[in-house]
């Protein structure tokens, strides 16, 4: 009778059924594409960490992320491949430059610089091309999303990077960037050309080990032998990034903080009208007391109402939320949901309706049942 | 009073508000209820007749003195004790019915089994046998919102019944109800309290209810003045109790608030129906 009574006092009013439900349909839609964004947001600035062939990164000191990092002279090189357990280092350039389009303008871009046969950092999701692509003179690979930014249109056409002729050998599909500077694949000495570089200059080294569990001890092994740099795990790589272009800019906090707003108004209006439901239904919450139900009993009938009010909302706000999604997959920067984050936002509906039902619990918990005797 | 008093209060004093508005509502009334007996608390308005069903059906606590519900003491009970001898003992009858206007007959019946813990088929046959029992067989569907002012007292009626509650105290139960609705529900209620499981005590203004009386307490200025057994009582009724079938009053009555009416030539014809 609880599921039936909650119902039906939900149901019994339809104008605030639906100020309900357009209030956890808003909390629901903004929440959803905040951290939808975010976790876009997160998995194109982790995307080429986690896309690249090796346990630990040896950066600049005070490197602050994939796209932000100082350069190193090459002799760590060296010095990492005489440590027990490196199977590999691969060195990396990546640089902020300029694109020059074939029609004129420019675009910044970031140069990721590899060699195709090493294997530590290849472009992946390849619609056409190949990584091989990339030994061909004047190669890079560019992906889909950025063509019309950077003023190609399909293979073969023609650019510049910096002084450097540039022609467009491979597509990537879904490579996207959070800094909106387009990535551009090359081949190592092509980017070191391409930005000046001495030969054996590079951005990153990529260690390979023999055996990823000996990570801890082949980081703090290197760490003892290179002065004035950073030996990252991937996982440490991936946090410093994630830190910088998230909290260090505040696009993060921005993101989170819309979130947050979305929960907050989701929950005033949610609270707003199960109070005033719960006010409308104050007699017959007085009759239930008379009638001896407990108080659990009644704030159970709250509560449920509260719980069906968060599965309609919920139901109606990811509908709207997923249709917001499809179209923003092909944009430069997509909202992602996730199963977790499906799950996640259905529990903080559940949570958001239950913490709005409490100013209505506290409102029959003060019930005088010998109002039922009232005139 | 008797051993077998269901209920038995012992001056009880209720004073409301504070300071220089504090009002002694019951200055000392003592009371026993038994079963088998209809009794009807009478007076004027502002007595304390309310404020005495309130406390004899642990609502309200007393100031002072001391209650016993089914041979429990309950004056000092916290409100979750007090809902608990409520639950176990007591069914009430409003003015206003106080129906859930949502449910439909059977589920505001069931409602008052399922706040007691009784659920699934059992309580569903137990809502029908006492909607049926009042004479509302034909009506397990019927919402409030369509049903006349003595159809839903009388599902109010079936639900304070349904739960076998050795006490039931009705609030002014004809209030809202006509002339011929009024009387349906008083047979009822003497009917019920035939029934030697049950006490009925019924708070009334109205006059028409005496001959339904097997007791009548009278009280002014919380004080109770007088406790009349019944056949003084009747014997100064000129209108004998009415005798209408339950089925006869039917929502062929509107819903009249307040109103008096013949009511039906068919009706007063026919038989009373025997509540059980």
């Amino acid at each position: 009778m609880v599921l039936t009574l909650a119902f039906r006092n939900l149901v019994h009013d339809r104008v605030r059924l639906a100020v309900t439900l357009v209030g956890i349909l808003f909390a629901i839609v903004l929440v959803a594409v905040q951290l939808g964004l975010y976790q876009g947001a997160r998995k194109m600035i982790i995307s080429m960490i986690d896309n690249a062939q090796g346990e630990i990164w040896i950066t600049a000191f005070g490197a602050k992320s994939f796209e932000e990092a100082g350069l190193l002279s090459g002799r760590e090189r060296h010095a990492v491949l005489s440590v027990p357990g490196v199977q590999g280092v691969t060195p990396l350039t990546v640089a902020f430059t300029e694109w020059r389009k074939p029609a004129g303008g420019s675009a910044l871009i970031v140069l990721v610089g590899a060699d195709p046969a090493a294997g530590g950092l290849q472009p992946w999701n390849m619609v056409q091309g190949t990584p091989a692509s990339l030994t061909e003179p004047h190669a890079v690979a560019v992906d889909k999303t950025y063509m019309e930014n950077l003023g190609v249109t399909r293979i073969s056409d023609i650019a510049q990077v910096e002084q450097t002729r540039v022609k467009v050998a491979a597509l990537t599909d879904g490579i996207r960037s959070f800094t909106m500077a387009p990535y551009v694949f090359t081949s190592l000495s092509r980017a070191r050309t391409m930005l000046g570089l001495e030969p054996n200059q590079a951005t990153f080294f990529l260690v390979k080990l023999d055996d990823p569990a000996t990570t801890e001890a082949v980081r703090n092994e290197i760490k003892s032998r290179l002065a004035n740099v950073d030996v990252l795990t991937q996982a440490e790589f991936r946090d410093r990034s994630l830190d910088h272009w998230l909290f260090g800019t505040g696009a993060g906090v921005a993101l989170i903080g819309g979130a947050i707003l979305g929960i907050l108004v989701g929950t005033v209006i949610v609270a707003q009208t199960l109070y005033s439901s719960t006010k409308d239904h104050l007699r017959e919450f007085a009759t239930l007391r008379a009638l001896g139900s407990s108080a659990g009993y009644i704030h159970r009938v709250i509560l449920m109402q509260a719980a069906l009010s968060a599965i309609l909302g919920y139901v109606l706000g990811m509908t709207i939320a997923m249709v917001v999604v499809h179209f923003s997959e092909q944009t430069a920067l997509p909202i992602l949901m996730t199963p977790e984050l499906a799950i996640g936002l259905f529990v903080l509906t559940l949570a958001m309706c239950a913490i709005s039902a409490v100013s209505a619990i506290l409102k029959v918990t003060k019930l005088d049942p010998a109002m039922v005797f009232a005139r | 009073m008797s051993s077998e008093a269901v209920l038995v209060a012992t001056d009880v004093v209720k004073e409301l508000g504070q300071g220089a508005g504090l009002v002694r509502a019951l200055k000392g009334v003592s009371v026993s209820l038994n079963p088998g007996e209809l009794t009807l608390l009478m007076g004027p308005s502002g007595s304390g007749k309310t404020t005495l069903l309130s406390i004899l059906g642990c609502i309200l606590g007393p100031t002072s003195g001391n209650i016993r519900v089914a041979g429990t003491p309950t004056a000092n009970l916290g409100p979750e004790a007090l809902a608990e001898v409520r639950r176990r003992h007591i069914g009430f009858v409003f003015q206003s019915y106080n129906l859930f206007p949502t449910l439909n007959a059977e589920e505001n019946v069931r409602l008052a089994l399922d706040v007691r813990g009784r659920r699934g088929r059992l309580a569903a046959d137990q809502a029908r046998e006492a909607l049926t029992k009042v004479g509302l067989s034909h009506k397990f569907k019927s919402y409030p919102g369509n049903m006349s002012g003595g159809e839903q007292q009388r599902v109010a009626v079936a639900r304070a019944l349904a739960s076998a509650p050795s006490l039931l105290l009705a609030d002014e139960p004809t209030a809202a109800l006509d002339s011929e609705n009024g009387q349906a529900v008083m047979a009822l209620l003497s009917e019920i309290a035939k029934d030697k499981s049950h006490a009925v005590l019924a708070v009334t203004h109205d006059h028409r209810t005496l001959p339904y009386a097997d007791r009548i307490i009278h009280i002014e200025d919380g004080l109770i003045v007088s406790d009349e057994r019944p056949e003084r009582v009747r014997d100064a009724i000129v209108t004998p109790p009415p005798t209408i079938p339950l089925d006869e009053v039917r929502s062929e009555h509107a819903p009249s608030e307040g109103a008096s009416g013949g009511g039906s030539r068919r009706a007063k014809k026919r038989k009373m129906k025997t509540y059980g």
